[in-house]
């Protein structure tokens, strides 16, 4: 399954991951950095498109995309 | 999440790949700007542009004054600052004292298109080999929301404070069209920063702007509609959904000039890659 990461250090809390997600599976997380922003959390399964992480203006979110398995399908 | 776990959870596990990462010529620092501000996803781009390229070893910053002035600390290349809108005259002495060096201005409105609209212009006027990043969201962000040369008609700042009116004000200055009717100019376009689409068009546009300047074809500009959510006292999603309803109608987006795909086509032949 593909996944993103927070860097949650790097977060200003501003949603735009969110608005972006096609599949709508980011929501906000009630959490909060050191900074004081809200972080975000991801609930559903993600498809690795990368949508949130080409619209994070601070480069906070990694996206690791599930390659097909071709001989060892673990 | 606890951080102790963040370094094995960046590790990626059988079967997945990283496809998105951060890039090398992007500082590790964090920004200075405020949630939602587009200058992060610009820098971005311009940090993947360049190490996409592999000049980053060899460019040079001119930084401007407004909120993009510290951009010198969010890239691993030389730079240096150019108060009040010199950013293209200073590009200029650098480009010609360094002629193998890739030089890029990375200007806002404010900057750009009023207090430095002459050195702009004539710096283009006379090609110099240079790559200006313009970043408009019609307002002087920096010092307090006030009204830039690209603020649209009806725009509410704090020195239009019954929105910009036509007749005591004048209208938004269209600035990378008047580029492209400079013949230094070989390439001036607009994009946008709102949605993943613009930003992916941008990118593309922006790897061209700095082309055209390593080819030495001239002078190469790229306009980015970006948001400014706290001067114009929004959300970042609002903000965002008001580059696409009230600046891209006002700004269309679009490469106005383009003198690679001009050259190539008058040859009739391959350009190069």
């Amino acid at each position: 399954m593909s996944r993103i990461v927070f860097l949650e250090e790097r977060c200003k809390g501003c949603g735009l991951c969110v608005a972006a997600c096609p599949v709508h599976i980011l929501r906000p997380s009630g959490r909060f950095n050191r900074h004081g922003y809200e972080l975000m959390e991801m609930a559903g399964t993600c498809t690795g498109c990368a949508s949130c992480a080409i619209m994070c203006p601070d480069v906070a979110i990694r996206v690791f995309r599930s390659v097909k398995p071709r001989e060892n399908a673990a | 999440m606890p951080t102790q776990n963040l370094e094995e959870q960046l590790r990626p596990a059988a079967g997945e790949k990283l496809v998105f990462d951060t890039n090398p010529v992007l500082s590790e620092r964090l920004t200075h700007y405020c949630p939602g501000c587009h200058h992060g996803i610009a820098h971005r781009l311009v940090g993947e542009t360049l190490h996409e390229l592999g000049v980053a070893s060899r460019t040079i910053l001119v930084a401007s004054v407004g909120c993009a002035t510290f951009t010198y600390d969010y890239f691993s290349v030389d730079g240096l600052e150019a108060p009040h809108g010199r950013a293209c005259a200073v590009a200029t002495g650098v480009r010609r004292a360094r002629p193998e060096a890739v030089v890029f201005t990375y200007q806002g409105d404010g900057d750009m298109a009023a207090i430095g609209m002459a050195e702009s212009l004539h710096a283009a006027n006379r090609g110099e080999k240079i790559t200006s990043i313009f970043i408009n969201n019609t307002v002087y962000g920096m010092t307090g929301g006030q009204m830039a040369p690209t603020t649209l008609l009806g725009q509410k700042t704090t020195t239009t404070r019954d929105g910009r009116c036509m007749e005591r004000e004048g209208g938004p200055i269209h600035l990378a069209e008047i580029m492209a009717g400079l013949d230094g100019v070989a390439f001036a376009a607009r994009c946008a920063l709102d949605s993943v689409q613009h930003v992916r068009e941008a990118k593309k546009a922006m790897r061209t702007a700095f082309e055209v300047q390593i080819e030495g074809l001239g002078y190469g500009f790229l306009e980015l509609l970006s948001g400014c959510p706290t001067n114009w006292h929004m959300d970042p999603v609002a903000a965002s959904k008001r580059i696409a309803e009230a600046m891209i109608p006002v700004f269309p987006l679009g490469v106005f000039k383009n003198k690679r795909t001009e050259q190539s086509s008058q040859s009739g032949k391959v350009h190069h890659a």
